[in-house]
């Protein structure tokens, strides 16, 4: 597989490919598995995914400690804002439905990871089902995602424990920019700048779940990394490049994650989770799930 | 070498993909030391495993590994009730491996036992599912578990290494990569085999008798 974002977009456009292409390549390669048999495999992660929003979209699931859940109902069927009726709320009820079966211990597709689930889902589900894009051009965009988290994975990390929440939410919005830059027509050139654009957008960011739970803040980060990934889709799409190439961006996310105080790494020694408000409701939440 | 399904995936019972999932898979690994579901295991966390598995299942992810339940298994969200009916009784405790840098925050060191036979394993979870064996039975190895792989201790002597090959050749199974390490000429050689398919119980078998092999475990393949 590839470590090098800007040596993988240099493979596709010298070859007049997209980056979905030299992803799937490389992976039939280094694992001896036909491309056919590597969609089949993202297909049924794309059939997971779906089922995912359709379940959390319900409205009827709570999290294990009942922190979280209900909200996405909330978006669907809520009062009216101003992304009523746009892909964009559609696309933050979706994060929020695939976090709220996550936190309540359903089934869904760690995309990088369980803790960031919904951006991935989130944005390509709802931007292909606004545009009539069908399953082969989302099992695509689920190969171009997965190129873009193994790199992040080899430059820096996927874990929050490691490299706190911009190794998880930040990540996948940079999987979900990318993949979605090239799934609505863009050129793998303008796939990197909406990689470097979204990561660029969340580097610092920390892990402080209350608890240690995937509860609070991850079911709301992942609607906000799903914005964050949609404002780098549309300045991508728009033609605007971010000067400071992907790898780059990427290595910074990897440098600042290695500097990160531990309490930021899904500890819940610091951020939200050390508030007055968090440690209360962690302790009164942990002790109902310890009674439940 | 990381893959595109490794990123995209696993399917799995949430909250938590190191916390929940790869604790599974280290539990079902650790099944693999003892060929089934253990009697007693006693499960040490490290780290961040100690400070936040409560809250992320990871007490029940590894339990229901341990009864071989898969990371998308939807009764890993009761596998600690499961557990007494399946004839395993478990403990928990939190202990520091090592220093905080040196120790990956996620690591477990599960200790099995199933018919009178014991086993020690200690691992990681790195994220994304990915996981790292870094010791069985007081033996430093690097298993990802991203192949079907046989660990072996042997005696330094000629031919082991054509010998092993040709026990897997015979069984049907082909070599992806073979790791060989020793630390001195004549002593232990270290063998850490991984294969693109399963080989059967009988070659394991095969090779745990040979007169000069001290040691020899099978991992089965958790990815894919």
């Amino acid at each position: 597989m590839y470590s090098s974002l800007a040596i993988a977009i240099h493979d596709a456009e010298s070859r007049g490919l997209r980056l979905s292409a030299v992803a799937l390549e490389a992976e039939s390669r280094d694992n001896g598995r036909s491309v056919a048999d590597i969609r089949q495999v993202l297909g049924r992660a794309l059939a997971v995914m779906r089922e995912a929003v359709s379940r959390g979209a319900a409205g009827d699931l709570r999290s294990a400690s009942g922190l979280v859940g209900g909200d996405a109902a909330k978006l669907r069927e809520g009062p009216a804002g101003p992304l009523s009726g746009t892909p964009f709320r559609e696309v933050l009820m979706r994060a929020l439905a695939v976090q709220e079966v996550n936190a309540a211990m359903g089934v869904i597709v760690a995309a990088p990871t369980a803790g960031g689930a919904g951006v991935l889902p989130a944005v390509l589900t709802g931007l292909a089902d606004a545009r009539g894009i069908g399953d082969d051009g989302l099992i695509d965009a689920l190969a171009t995602a997965g190129l873009i988290g193994a790199i992040v994975a080899e430059r820096a990390s996927l874990s929050g424990a490691e490299g706190g929440c911009q190794a998880e939410t930040g990540a996948a919005a940079g999987m979900a920019a990318g993949a979605a830059v090239e799934m609505l027509g863009g050129t793998p050139s303008q796939c990197g700048h909406a990689v470097a654009l979204a990561q660029q957008g969340t580097l610092g960011l920390v892990c402080d779940p209350l608890g240690g739970l995937v509860e609070l803040p991850c079911v709301f980060r992942n609607a906000t990394g799903s914005a964050i990934a949609l404002a780098a889709i549309e300045m991508a799409l728009a033609g605007i490049e971010f000067a400071i190439p992907a790898d780059e961006v990427i290595d910074t996310m990897g440098q600042i994650g290695r500097e990160m105080d531990v309490r930021y790494r899904e500890t819940a020694g610091g951020g939200l989770a050390a508030t007055p408000t968090g440690r209360r409701l962690a302790r009164e939440r942990l002790y109902q799930l310890k009674k439940g | 070498m990381v893959s595109i399904l490794d990123i995209i995936g696993p399917v799995m019972v949430g909250p938590s993909s190191s916390h929940t999932a790869g604790a599974c898979r280290l539990g079902l690994l650790a099944r693999n030391l003892v060929g089934g579901t253990p009697q007693r295991a006693h499960v040490e966390l490290h780290g961040s495993f100690a400070r936040t598995g409560e809250g992320h299942g990871t007490d029940k992810a590894i339990v229901g590994g341990l009864l071989g339940f898969r990371p998308d298994d939807e009764r890993l969200r009761t596998a600690l009730e499961i557990a007494a009916g399946e004839g395993l009784a478990y403990t928990f405790s939190k202990t520091r491996l090592g220093e905080e840098n040196e120790v990956h925050p996620n690591t477990v060191r599960i200790t099995v036992e199933r018919d009178g036979n014991t086993s020690v394993m200690t691992g990681s979870s790195l994220g994304a599912g990915r996981i790292l064996v870094s010791e069985i039975d007081g033996f430093p190895v690097e298993v990802h578990a991203n192949h079907h792989t046989i660990v072996l201790v042997a005696e330094d002597i000629r031919g082991s290494i054509a010998r092993i090959t040709t026990l897997l050749a015979e069984d049907g199974v082909n070599i992806a990569t073979i790791r060989v390490s020793r630390r001195h000429r004549g002593g232990d050689a270290f063998m850490v085999i991984e294969l693109d398919e399963p080989p059967g119980d009988e070659v394991r078998d095969h090779i745990k008798e040979l007169a000069w092999v001290r040691w020899a475990v099978k991992l089965d393949r958790m990815t894919g």
